[in-house]
C-alpha cells in the first residue's frame, strides 16, 4: 500500500495579516507559516492506514520557510519518505501550477492512494487534491472523514451538511480530500522530532518553471470592514428586543 | 461570445440545498453585467421539478440513472459535455461537498479557469473570501468561461427564488459508463443529541444564567428561533446541560450564523471556540466583559429582562 | 501506535530504573518504604488508579506498563506535596511522576487539551497560542517611565524582569502585571523586559512530561539573555523562578534570580513610606507550590503583606509546607476538562473554601495561574461570592495609591 500525502504550509491566522505595497498580495514580512490543518489530518489518516494495512507513506511539500521542520515532524509521526519540491516559487504558486508540478513527480511513485486536505484557507483556484486527481486522471472524492481499503478500492465516508454521511466506493488509485482523520493528529514529543532531524533525510526534487494557467489574476486584496468593539444596543428591554429582531431579519435567521 | 450563466443546482435526497438559491441570486446579479440568460443546470433522476422555485430563465435537465446519486465522476462527465457544447460565460457551483468535488476536475479537463470561495460579484469582478474570512481577494472574471465556487453570505436566498417555475428543457446525457465512484449507502446522523459544531443558530448560556431552572429561558428562545442551546464550561460542569453542548477549548468549536451569548463573559478559553461565528451577539450586564471585543452587537440589558420579551417578539414575527 | 508490539520491553523494570537513576537523586526510589504517605497527601491521590506509591510498587513488580496504560497520572498537578513528605527523600514529583508523564507523551497518549498547550508553546512560545508579537502589548499603558523593552533600548539595565506567559497575555493577570510595573517604577527600579523575544520559561511543560520542549524553550531564552546586560533576573511567576534557579543552570544558563516578592521584600525600607493608603481587610496568603514547597520561600510575601497598613494577615488551615495546590501545575492548567471529568471538584474550589473558613475577605496570591483560577472558583463556591483575589503586587499598588 503506497500512500502519498501532498501537504503545504499556509499563513498562520494567529498573526495579523496585512496587504503588501502592491495591494494585491499578502505582506510576507510578518507572515508566519503553519501546516494546513487539513493536510495535518491527511498525514494522520495516512499513518492510520499504514498501521492498519501496512505499506509506506510519502509526504511531499513545496519549499517554504519552516518546511523542513514540518517534514521532520511528519517523519516522527511515522512517514517513511520525505520530499521537498524546490524551484522558483517567487511569482507565487497557485494550485493549478502546484498540481502540474506534483503530477509529474507523483506519477512515478505509482501511489495506490493519495491523501491531502480537502482545502486550505488560502486556496483561490480550487483545492490541490481535486486538481491533482484530474492531472493524474484519477477519481477524486472530497470531504472524507473515514477510509477503509478493500481489494482495488477504497470505501470512504463523505460528509454532507447536517451530519449526513455517504459511504462511497472509489476505484484505486484515487485521490481523497480529507476533512477529518479518524482520530485527531497525534502528539509528537519534541524529542522525537529532534531525533528525526538526525536520522531522517529530505529528498529534494527540482521543479521546472511554473506557469499559473488555470487560476484567476487577483487585482486587489483587502481586509473586510472590521468592527472594533460590539455595536451596543441600548434602551429598555422592549426596545433592545426590537432592535434584535431587526438584526435577526438581516441575518436571515428570521 | 455566449454570455449565459450556468448555475449547477445542488440537491441531496430529494431536497434542494439552500446554496442553490444563493447561487441563483449570484447568477442573476452576474447576468445583469454580462447580459446573458441564467440557466439552472439540474442533474439527477426523476427530479425534473426540483428547480421550480429557482429564479432561472430556464432549467437544463440532465437525467440519467447514473446521476440518481451525486458522485464526482458522474457529475463531472455530464457537465463537461454540456459546458463544452454551450460555452457559457460562467458556471456557478457551491463551495460545498458537492461543488468542490467537481469544480477542480472540470477546470483541468476543459482547460477553463477556476476561482473558488467567491462571495459575490461586483460588476464583472469576483470578490472571494479567504484566510478564515480575514482577507478579500478581487479580480476580473476570467475568460472564456469562468468556473466559480460560491460561498454563502453575499446574497440573500430570497433573491434567488421565484414563484414562477422556469421552463424545464431535457438535455440528452451521453453514456456515463465506467464511473469510478459509486454510493454504497447513506448514513443518517444519529438521533439523539445534536452536534452543535454543525448548527447554524446557537443560543449560549454562561454563568450569568445562575441556575438550572433558568436554562429554560434559553430553551424557549431557541425553540422560537429554531436554534439549539449550548453552554460555556461552568454550566456544563454543574450538569445544567450535557457535555455535548459544551462550547470552548475543552468542548467544541462552533461557527454558526448567529451566536447569541447570554451571561457569558468571553474568557479566552471560550472566545477562541466561537471566533468562527458569522455574528456574535452578547448579552452581559458587565460592560467590560471581554466578549464585547469579539461580538458584533451587544447589550448590557439584564438577560432575565430581555430574553422573555425577545422570545415573545420572535414568536410574533413568525406568526405564532 | 501499538506500543506493546513495536516497543518490546521499553517499559521493563530495568529500562525504567535506568532512566530514573539518571535523574538527580533518582536512585532513592530504591529506598521506598511503601509507607503510602505520598499517595495519602496527594490531593488527587484518591482518584488515581496508580498514585505515587503504587507506581513504585508496580515498577518493582515489573508491571510499569500497566501504569502507562492508564491515564491517571495526568491528575498529578506537580504540587510537590509527595516529595515534601517522603521519609526517604525520594524526588517523587520531579523523577517518578514527571518521568511517567514523559513515557505517556512519547507514546503519543496525551489528553487533547494538553496537546494544544504544548503545540502552542512550541510554535508561539506561549501555551495560549497568542502571537509573540503581542507579548508586550500589556505595557503600552504604563507611563513615567514607559516599560523598557531590551531589544529597543539597547543598554544595560539593573533588573531583567522575566514577565511570563499568563502575566503577558491573560486579561485578568495583565492587571497584576501592570500593578507590578507601577510598583517598580515607584521604587525607581531600573528594569527592562524582553517583550516579543521572551519565550515561555517551559517549567510547567517540563513537568507535564515534555522535556524536549522545555530544553528548546530554555535554549531560546538563553540565547536572548546572552544578548543583553543585566545584574539579575526577577520573575512574576514562581514556575519561571523555579526554572531559572534550578533547571536552566543545568543547561549552562545561570543568572542570579529572584521571585518578585523576594526582590521587593529586600527593599521593604523603601516601600514602607510609599504605602500611604490603608487596605482594611483580612487577607489570607496562598503559598504557591513553586515558591513555597519547591523552593522554601514562605516569609517574604508575608512580610510585604504585613507592611500594608490596615491589613490583617490570617493563615488558612493548610499553609506553609502543607499548603494546598491550586491545581494549575504539572499541566493541570491545561487539563481542566480532563481533571474535572474525573474529580468533579477543583483544588482551587477547595482552597477558596479554606480562605472563607479562615475569615478572609481577600485571598492574596503570588503566582499568575491563581487570579483566574481562584476567581473562577470563588464564583462557584457558595460562601465565597464576596472573596476577592489579588496578586501581592496589586495590593501593594493599591496601598501606594497607584
Amino acid at each position: 500500500m503506497n500512500i502519498v500525502v501532498p501537504v503545504k504550509l499556509v499563513p498562520d491566522l494567529v498573526e495579523e495579516l496585512t496587504i503588501d505595497a502592491s495591494g494585491a498580495a499578502l505582506d510576507t514580512m510578518w507572515l508566519r507559516l503553519i501546516i494546513n490543518e487539513l493536510d495535518d489530518h491527511a498525514i494522520e489518516q495516512a499513518i492510520l492506514l499504514k498501521e492498519r494495512y501496512g505499506g509506506q507513506v510519502t509526504v511531499l511539500a513545496p519549499d517554504s520557510e519552516g518546511v523542513d521542520d514540518m517534514l521532520f515532524t511528519a517523519s516522527a509521526r511515522g512517514a517513511d519518505q520525505l520530499v521537498k519540491l524546490v524551484g522558483n516559487f517567487e511569482g507565487g504558486v497557485n494550485n493549478h501550477a502546484l498540481g502540474r508540478a506534483l503530477a509529474a513527480y507523483v506519477k512515478d511513485l505509482k501511489p495506490d492512494l493519495i491523501l491531502t486536505g480537502v482545502q486550505a484557507h488560502n486556496d483561490l483556484d480550487g483545492s490541490i487534491g481535486a486538481l491533482l486527481a484530474e492531472y493524474l486522471q484519477m477519481p477524486y472524492v472530497g470531504y472524507v472523514s473515514g477510509v477503509n481499503l478493500e481489494t482495488d478500492k477504497a470505501v470512504v465516508r463523505k460528509e454532507y451538511p447536517g451530519g449526513l454521511i455517504a459511504e462511497l466506493e472509489v476505484a484505486l488509485p484515487a485521490v481523497l480530500g480529507i476533512q477529518a482523520a479518524e482520530q485527531p493528529p497525534r502528539y509528537v514529543a519534541i524529542s522525537k522530532v529532534r531525533q528525526a532531524m538526525k536520522t531522517a533525510t529530505i529528498e529534494e526534487h527540482e521543479v521546472a518553471e511554473l506557469d499559473l494557467l488555470g487560476g484567476a489574476v487577483v487585482s486587489r486584496m483587502f481586509q473586510p470592514e472590521a468592527a472594533e468593539k460590539a455595536t451596543m444596543l441600548s434602551g429598555d428591554p422592549d426596545a433592545v428586543a426590537e432592535q434584535l429582531i431587526g438584526i435577526f431579519k438581516e441575518l436571515g435567521v428570521l | 461570445m455566449n454570455q449565459d450563466i450556468f448555475v449547477v443546482v445542488e440537491h441531496l435526497r430529494g431536497a434542494l440545498a439552500e446554496i442553490s438559491y444563493v447561487m441563483m441570486a449570484a447568477g442573476r446579479d452576474l447576468a445583469r453585467t454580462t447580459g446573458g440568460k441564467v440557466y439552472a443546470v439540474l442533474l439527477g433522476q426523476n427530479v425534473q421539478n426540483l428547480a421550480d422555485t429557482l429564479a432561472a430563465d430556464a432549467v437544463l435537465y440532465l437525467e440519467s440513472p447514473s446521476l440518481a446519486d451525486f458522485t464526482s465522476d458522474g457529475y463531472c462527465k455530464a457537465l463537461s459535455g454540456l459546458i463544452g457544447q454551450h460555452q457559457p460565460r460562467a458556471v456557478l457551483m457551491g463551495h460545498t461537498s458537492v461543488g468542490t468535488d467537481v469544480a477542480g476536475a472540470l477546470s483541468v479537463r476543459l482547460g477553463l479557469p477556476l476561482v473558488t470561495s467567491v462571495r459575490h460579484f461586483e460588476g464583472d469582478k469576483f470578490v472571494s473570501q479567504i484566510c478564515g474570512g480575514k482577507i478579500m481577494a478581487e479580480g476580473e472574471l476570467p475568460a472564456p468561461t469562468a468556473l466559480i465556487t460560491l460561498v454563502p453570505g453575499g446574497y440573500k436566498p430570497e433573491s434567488g427564488q421565484s414563484a414562477q417555475a422556469p421552463l424545464v428543457t431535457p438535455v440528452a446525457v451521453g453514456a456515463l459508463e465506467d464511473l469510478r465512484v459509486s454510493v454504497r449507502q447513506y448514513i443518517e446522523p444519529e438521533a439523539g443529541d445534536v452536534d452543535i459544531s454543525k448548527e447554524p443558530l446557537l443560543i449560549a448560556v454562561g454563568r450569568g444564567i445562575q441556575n438550572q431552572d433558568n436554562v429554560v429561558l434559553a430553551d424557549d428562545l431557541a425553540k422560537a428561533l429554531g436554534g439549539v442551546v449550548c453552554a460555556s464550561r461552568p454550566v456544563v460542569d454543574q450538569n445544567w446541560l450535557p457535555t455535548t453542548r459544551l462550547v470552548g477549548k475543552s468542548g467544541k468549536a462552533v461557527k454558526p450564523k448567529l451566536y447569541l451569548a447570554l451571561g457569558i463573559s468571553g474568557a479566552p478559553e471560550h472566545a477562541e471556540a466561537i471566533t468562527g461565528s458569522n455574528c456574535i451577539i452578547a448579552v452581559n450586564t458587565d460592560a467590560a466583559a471581554p466578549i464585547f471585543n469579539i461580538a458584533k452587537y451587544g447589550t448590557t440589558t439584564d438577560l432575565f429582562d430581555l430574553v422573555p420579551v425577545l422570545t415573545e417578539k420572535v414568536l410574533q414575527a413568525k406568526g405564532g | 501506535m501499538k506500543t506493546t508490539e513495536m516497543q518490546e520491553n521499553v517499559f521493563s523494570r530495568e529500562k525504567i530504573y535506568a532512566s530514573l537513576f539518571e535523574l538527580e537523586n533518582g536512585e532513592r526510589i530504591r529506598t521506598c518504604l511503601q509507607c503510602g504517605s505520598c499517595s495519602g497527601i496527594c490531593p488527587f491521590g484518591y482518584l488515581m488508579e496508580f498514585p505515587p506509591s503504587l507506581i513504585i510498587a508496580a515498577l518493582r513488580a515489573d508491571m510499569y506498563e500497566e501504569v502507562i496504560n492508564t491515564e491517571s497520572v495526568w491528575m498529578c498537578v506537580s504540587c510537590y506535596a509527595c516529595t515534601q513528605i517522603c521519609p526517604s527523600q525520594i524526588p517523587v514529583t520531579a523523577a517518578l511522576m514527571t518521568h511517567t508523564k514523559e513515557e505517556l507523551l512519547l507514546a503519543g497518549k496525551v489528553p487533547t487539551e494538553l496537546q494544544s498547550a504544548l503545540e502552542n508553546s512550541q510554535r508561539y512560545g506561549n501555551p495560549m497560542g497568542e502571537s509573540p508579537r503581542k507579548r508586550a502589548d500589556w505595557a503600552a499603558s504604563i507611563e513615567n517611565p514607559k516599560v523598557n523593552i531590551m531589544g529597543m533600548i539597547r543598554r544595560p539595565v539593573d533588573v531583567l524582569w522575566f514577565v511570563g506567559d499568563y502575566p503577558s497575555y491573560h486579561p485578568r493577570v495583565q492587571l497584576a502585571t501592570k500593578a507590578l510595573a507601577k510598583v517598580l517604577n515607584a521604587l525607581g527600579v531600573d528594569f527592562g523586559i524582553l517583550g516579543p523575544e521572551e519565550n515561555s520559561d517551559g517549567d510547567t511543560q517540563r513537568l507535564a512530561g515534555e522535556r524536549g520542549l522545555f530544553e528548546m524553550l530554555a535554549e531560546k531564552n538563553g540565547k536572548v539573555f546572552r544578548k543583553y546586560k543585566f545584574n539579575r533576573i526577577i520573575t512574576t511567576d514562581p514556575h519561571a523562578f523555579n526554572a531559572l534557579k534550578n533547571e536552566y543552570p543545568k543547561l549552562g544558563i545561570d543568572y542570579p534570580v529572584q521571585h518578585y516578592t523576594q526582590f521587593l521584600a529586600e527593599r521593604l525600607d523603601d516601600i514602607k513610606p510609599l504605602l500611604t493608603h490603608e487596605v482594611k481587610a483580612r487577607v489570607a496568603y496562598h503559598d504557591p507550590c513553586y515558591l513555597g514547597r519547591a523552593n522554601g520561600v514562605y516569609e517574604p510575601p508575608r512580610t510585604l503583606l504585613q507592611a500594608i497598613p490596615g491589613l490583617e494577615l490570617v493563615e488558612m488551615s493548610h499553609n506553609h509546607t502543607n499548603s494546598l495546590c491550586c491545581g494549575g501545575g504539572g499541566g493541570g492548567m491545561w487539563l481542566d476538562g480532563f481533571q474535572w471529568e474525573k474529580a468533579h471538584t477543583r483544588l482551587s474550589e477547595w482552597r477558596v473554601g479554606e480562605a472563607v473558613k479562615a475569615g478572609a475577605e481577600i485571598l492574596a496570591v503570588a503566582c499568575p495561574y491563581e487570579p483566574p483560577r481562584f476567581e473562577d472558583a470563588a464564583k462557584t463556591v457558595k460562601e465565597a461570592s464576596h472573596l476577592a483575589v489579588y496578586e501581592i503586587a496589586e495590593l501593594l499598588a493599591k496601598s501606594m495609591g497607584l
